[in-house]
C-alpha cells in the first residue's frame, strides 16, 4: 500500500540525510561526520573513497543497521522512502532498501538457493503463493533460475553474489545498496554482476548505490559519483565532471585510465571534447579524430 | 628456483584442482598468476612452500623435492602471505605478531629486535608497534601480515590476492614495494584478479584455467590477447582495450602501459596533422 | 570416524528420500521400541533383515555398509563388556545363555544404528529443518540447526587455512613436550575464534537486513505434504509395532541354543 503511494510521489528523494554524524560504540571519533545528501529515485550512485573513510558505515545507515543493530551515537536525521530511519525497525526498512555485502559466504544461510531467496519474504509473513511468484521472478531476473535447487555454498563466487542480489530483489525494494560486491570475483564474473546491476537500474528503475574502489570498471554505469574522505562527503556530482576535477587528483583515488589518458592528451593541447568514461568511448573519439 | 613437473593435485573430497602443471620460475623473476575463480591458483602456490604435496608429479625448490623437507624448513626460504590477514593474526601487539615467525625460526633476541624494527619501518607501521592488530583497519592488518612474513627476509615471496579491498594509495605502496623487491633480485609471485594492477607492474603472467596453465609470457603479450584471456575469465586492461579497438586504424595492439599509450596516440595525432599541413 | 562418515547425507533421489522426515522419524522410534522389547536373537535378526529392502530401495547400500562397518568396533565393545559383566557378576546361567545374551545386546545396537543410518542417509538437512519448522519447533531453533549444518564445513575449511597460514610462518604443531604442544594450538585457536565471531556478526547483519523477526507468523516457501508413500510407511510401521507387541505377549520365543540343542 505505502509503496503505491510512494511511487506516485516522484519528486521526493528516496534517501535524504541531513547533517548525519555517527560514532560507533566505544569509538573515540565519529566514523561519518555531517553527511548531508539526497538521492533521487532511479539514480545510479557510485560511492568511493580511501579505505576506512566511512563508506560501509554510511551504507549501514541506509537500512537502519545503524542505529538499531550497531547502537552507538547517531546525530542528525536520515529518511529513507519517507521514513525516519531512527524511528523504524530494520525489517520495515528492509522492504524498501536491500543491502548486498562484500562476502557472499556470510550472507547466504539456507541450504537451497530458492529457500535463500525466499528468506526475507518468509520473515515478512508473505503468503506462500506470493513468495513462490516473487522468488521465481527474482531468480529469472538475475539469471539463476536453473540453480534454484542447488545449495548456495556449492556455487561459484559470482553465482553466490547473484543469489544475494536475487534475495534482496525478491523483497522488491526501491533501493539496492551494494558494498564492494565483486571484490572476490574474477574480472569477467565481476563485469557480469555490474551489468546485471545496471540492468536493474535501467529496466526496473531501482535506485542503486554501489560502493567500489575500482572506478575503471564502474564509472560508466553511474550517473553520479560521491567521494568520501575521513567520514565526510568531499565531492558529489556527475562522473564526467568529478573525475576531471582538481580535487579528485589530490585525493589518492584511482582515476580510470581513460580519464588519465584524456587528460594527458588535453595537457598537450589535444582536446577530445567531453571526458570519456569507458574504453569504447575514448576509442570512438580517437577513431573519429585519427581514422582515415 | 621453483620447478614444477607435471603437477597433479586432488583434494580429499575428490576435486582435481591441478591437472598437470609444469612451470619454472627463475631466481629474481616477478610472476603474476591469474585466472578465473577456482582455476587452482591458490592450490598451485601452496605447493611452493610445501603446504600441499603433489598427488602426482613433483615440485623442486632450489633443486630440493618439497616432499622431502618440512614446511617449517621450506618456509624459511619461501614466504607466503595469505589472502585474509585475519587467518593469521593472533598476538596482542603488532610487534609480537611480527616476531612470531622469527622466534619459530630460532633467531637470536637482538636479531629479532632489529628485524622487527626494519619490517615495521618498511611498511609504515612503526606507530602501531604496541597496538593490537585487531584494532587496525583492513588495509593495515594486511600490511601487518605482510610485515610478519617479510621480517625473516625470505628469498621467494608469495602474495595471495594482495589488492582485494585495498584503495588506490595502498595499491600504489604495494607496487612500489614489489618494484623494490625486483631491484633486490628477489623472486616475487602474486596471485591476483586485478588486471589493472598487473598492467602497472608489468610482470611475467601465468594464466590458469581449470587446473591447467593456458598461457605464460610477458604481461604486454598475454594481457593484450583477448581470446586467451577469455578462457581464463579475464578482461584486458583498459589501455589494451582502447588499443584493440583502434587496431583497424593502424594502432599497435600490444600496449598496456598508460604512458606509452599516451605517447603513441600523440605521435599518431601529430603525424596526422603533418599530413594535413 | 567412519561410522559418522556413513551417516553423512548425499543428494540422490529415491522413493525413500522423498518420504516425509517426520514419518521416517516415527519409523526410527518404532524400530527403537521394538528392538528394546526383545532380548532374543531371532526377532532382533528379523528386525535387522526387514530394514534391508528400505536401504536397497534408497540406493544407499554402499554408504550403509560403510556405516555398519564403522559400527563394528563399538559393537565388539558392547559384546565383550556384556560377556565380562556376566563373568564378574555370575547369575548362575549357562555359558551359551550368556553368549546369546551378549549377542542379543549387540544386535540391538546394530538394529539401532541401522535404522538411524536409514534416516540420516535419506534425509537432507534442509528437509529435516523444514520438518522441524512444520512440527511447531520454534523457528529460531530450526534456523540454528540449518545454519550449523551449513557452516560446519566452512569452519572446518577455515581451520585448515589458519593452520596453513601459521605453518607458513614456521609453526610446528608436533614439536615439543605435551605442554608445548597444547600451546602450539594458540595461534590457531585465536584466529579461529575471532573469525567465528566476526562471521556471526556479519551473518546477523545480513539476516537483519532481510527482515529477520518482522513477524511471529512467519510463512514458509515449502510446505510438507504427506504423500502415498508416507501413508504406506506409517501403516507398515504401526503394523510392525502391533506385531511386535503381540509376539512379545503371546508367543514364546525359543533361544537359539534350545533350537540347536
Ligand atoms: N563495527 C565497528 N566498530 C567500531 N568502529 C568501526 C566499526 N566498523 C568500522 N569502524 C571504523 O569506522 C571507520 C570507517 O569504517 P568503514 O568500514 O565505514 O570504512 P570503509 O570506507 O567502508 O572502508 P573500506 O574501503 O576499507 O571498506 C574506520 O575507522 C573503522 O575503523
Ligand atoms: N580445501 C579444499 N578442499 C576441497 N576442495 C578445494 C579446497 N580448496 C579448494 N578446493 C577446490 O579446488 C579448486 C581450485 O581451488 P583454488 O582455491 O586453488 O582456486 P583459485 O584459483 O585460487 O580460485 P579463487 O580465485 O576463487 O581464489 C576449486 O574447485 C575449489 O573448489
Ligand atoms: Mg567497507
Ligand atoms: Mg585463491
Amino acid at each position: 500500500m505505502e509503496k503505491q503511494i510512494f511511487k506516485t510521489d516522484r519528486k521526493m528523494p528516496i534517501i535524504e540525510a541531513d547533517n548525519l554524524t555517527y560514532t560507533y560504540p566505544g569509538a573515540e571519533k565519529p566514523s561519518i561526520r555531517e553527511v548531508s545528501l539526497k538521492i533521487e529515485k532511479g539514480e545510479f550512485v557510485l560511492l568511493t573513497g580511501p579505505s576506512g573513510c566511512g563508506k560501509t558505515t554510511l551504507c549501514r545507515c541506509f537500512n537502519g543497521l545503524i542505529p538499531h543493530f550497531y547502537e552507538g551515537k547517531l546525530r542528525g536525521e536520515i529518511r529513507v522512502a519517507g521514513m525516519n530511519v531512527a524511528e523504524h525497525a530494520i525489517y520495515e526498512l528492509a522492504k524498501h532498501v536491500g543491502l548486498v555485502f562484500q562476502n557472499p559466504e556470510n550472507q547466504l544461510f539456507a541450504l537451497s538457493v530458492e529457500k535463500d531467496v525466499a528468506f526475507g519474504l518468509e520473515n515478512l509473513g508473505v503468503p506462500r503463493e506470493e513468495i513462490r511468484k516473487r522468488v521465481d521472478w527474482a531468480l529469472k531476473v538475475t539469471d539463476i533460475y536453473e540453480l534454484r535447487e542447488r545449495p548456495p555454498y556449492e556455487l561459484s563466487g559470482g553465482q553466490q553474489q547473484r543469489v544475494a542480489i536475487a534475495a534482496v530483489l525478491a523483497m522488491q525494494p526501491e533501493v539496492i545498496v551494494l558494498d564492494e560486491p565483486t571484490s572476490f570475483l574474477d574480472p569477467l564474473g565481476a563485469k557480469k554482476i555490474f551489468e546485471d546491476i545496471y540492468r536493474l537500474n535501467r529496466k526496473l528503475g531501482i535506485t542503486i548505490v554501489l560502493v567500489e574502489h575500482r572506478l575503471d570498471l564502474t564509472a560508466k554505469y553511474a550517473n553520479r559519483i560521491i567521494i568520501m574522505d575521513e567520514g565526510k562527503i568531499v565531492l558529489d556530482g556527475e562522473p564526467r565532471k568529478i573525475l576531471v576535477s582538481e580535487e579528485v587528483h589530490l585525493m589518492g583515488i584511482g582515476i580510470p585510465k581513460v580519464i588519465r589518458l584524456y587528460q594527458f592528451l588535453k595537457q598537450r593541447g589535444k582536446d577530445l571534447g567531453e571526458p570519456p568514461l569507458s574504453s569504447e568511448e575514448i576509442a570512438k573519439k580517437l577513431r573519429e579524430r585519427l581514422g582515415r | 628456483m621453483i620447478e614444477a613437473y607435471d603437477l597433479h593435485f586432488v583434494y580429499p573430497n575428490g576435486v582435481e584442482a591441478l591437472k598437470g602443471v609444469s612451470l619454472k620460475i627463475r631466481n629474481g623473476e616477478f610472476v603474476a598468476i591469474m585466472g578465473q575463480n577456482g582455476a587452482g591458483k591458490t592450490t598451485l602456490v601452496k605447493h611452493f612452500n610445501g603446504l600441499l604435496k603433489p598427488t602426482q608429479g613433483k615440485v623442486l625448490i632450489d633443486g630440493v623435492d618439497t616432499r622431502e623437507v618440512s614446511v617449517a624448513k621450506l618456509a624459511r626460504k619461501v614466504g607466503f602471505v595469505f589472502q585474509n590477514p585475519d587467518h593469521q593474526l593472533f598476538c596482542e601487539t603488532v610487534e609480537e605478531e611480527i616476531s612470531f615467525a622469527l622466534k619459530n625460526f630460532g633467531f637470536k633476541e637482538n636479531v629479532i629486535k632489529r628485524r622487527v624494527t626494519w619490517a615495521l619501518n618498511l611498511l609504515g607501521l612503526t606507530r602501531y608497534r604496541k597496538t593490537s592488530p585487531f584494532m587496525l583497519s583492513g588495509g593495515e592488518r594486511k600490511r601487518v601480515a605482510l610485515a610478519s612474513v617479510l621480517a625473516w627476509n625470505p628469498k621467494i615471496l608469495i602474495l595471495d590476492e594482495p589488492t582485494i579491498g585495498q584503495d588506490y594509495a595502498q595499491k600504489e605502496k604495494l607496487r612500489q614495494f614489489i618494484l623494490q623487491m625486483k631491484a633486490q633480485k628477489k623472486t616475487g609471485i602474486i596471485v591476483t584478479h586485478d588486471v589493472e594492477f598487473v598492467a602497472e607492474c608489468n610482470p611475467r603472467v601465468v594464466l590458469m584455467s581449470n587446473g591447467k596453465i593456458v598461457a605464460d609470457g610477458e604481461a604486454r603479450k598475454i594481457l593484450t590477447s583477448p581470446e586467451i584471456l577469455e578462457k581464463a575469465s579475464i578482461i584486458p586492461p583498459e589501455v589494451s582495450r582502447i588499443f584493440l579497438e583502434l587496431s583497424n586504424i593502424g594502432f599497435p595492439t600490444n600496449v598496456i602501459d598508460i604512458y606509452e599509450a599516451g605517447e603513441i596516440i600523440l605521435d599518431f595525432w601529430e603525424g596526422k596533422r603533418r599530413e594535413h599541413v | 570416524m567412519s561410522m559418522f562418515e556413513g551417516l553423512k547425507f548425499r543428494k540422490i533421489s529415491s522413493p525413500i528420500h522423498s518420504l516425509d522426515p517426520r514419518v521416517k522419524f516415527f519409523y526410527v522410534i518404532a524400530m527403537f521400541a521394538a528392538a528394546v522389547m526383545y532380548m532374543e536373537i531371532i526377532p532382533l535378526i528379523a528386525l535387522f533383515l526387514i530394514q534391508i529392502p528400505l536401504i536397497i530401495a534408497a540406493k544407499v547400500t554402499r554408504q550403509w555398509i560403510k556405516s555398519m562397518r564403522g559400527a563394528t568396533y563399538l559393537a565388539a565393545i558392547i559384546f565383550f563388556t556384556n560377556l565380562l559383566f556376566s563373568y564378574f557378576y555370575p547369575t548362575g546361567e549357562s555359558f551359551s545363555y550368556i553368549v546369546e545374551h551378549a549377542t542379543a545386546m549387540t544386535l540391538r545396537f546394530v538394529v539401532l544404528v541401522e535404522s538411524f543410518s536409514v534416516f540420516f542417509l535419506t534425509t537432507s538437512p534442509d528437509h529435516l529443518g523444514l520438518a522441524l519448522e512444520n512440527s511447531h519447533v520454534p523457528y529460531e531453533f530450526c534456523f540454528a540447526f540449518t545454519t550449523a549444518v551449513r557452516f560446519v564445513p566452512v569452519l572446518a575449511e577455515e581451520a585448515q587455512t589458519i593452520m596453513d597460514a601459521q605453518k607458513a610462518r614456521g609453526l610446528e604443531l608436533e614439536k615439543g613436550n605435551f605442554l608445548k604442544r597444547v600451546k602450539n594450538y594458540i595461534p590457531i585457536l585465536i584466529p579461529l575464534i575471532v573469525n567465528a565471531i566476526r562471521r556471526s556478526l556479519e551473518l546477523a547483519e545480513a539476516m537483519e537486513s532481510r527482515a529477520w523477526g518482522a513477524t511471529k507468523n512467519r510463512t514458509n516457501l515449502y510446505e510438507l505434504k504427506l504423500h502415498r508413500g508416507d501413508y504406506v510407511l506409517t501403516a507398515l510401521t504401526v503394523l510392525l509395532i502391533v506385531l511386535a507387541v503381540y509376539v512379545r505377549l503371546y508367543i514364546p520365543i525359543p533361544a537359539v541354543s534350545e533350537i540347536l540343542g
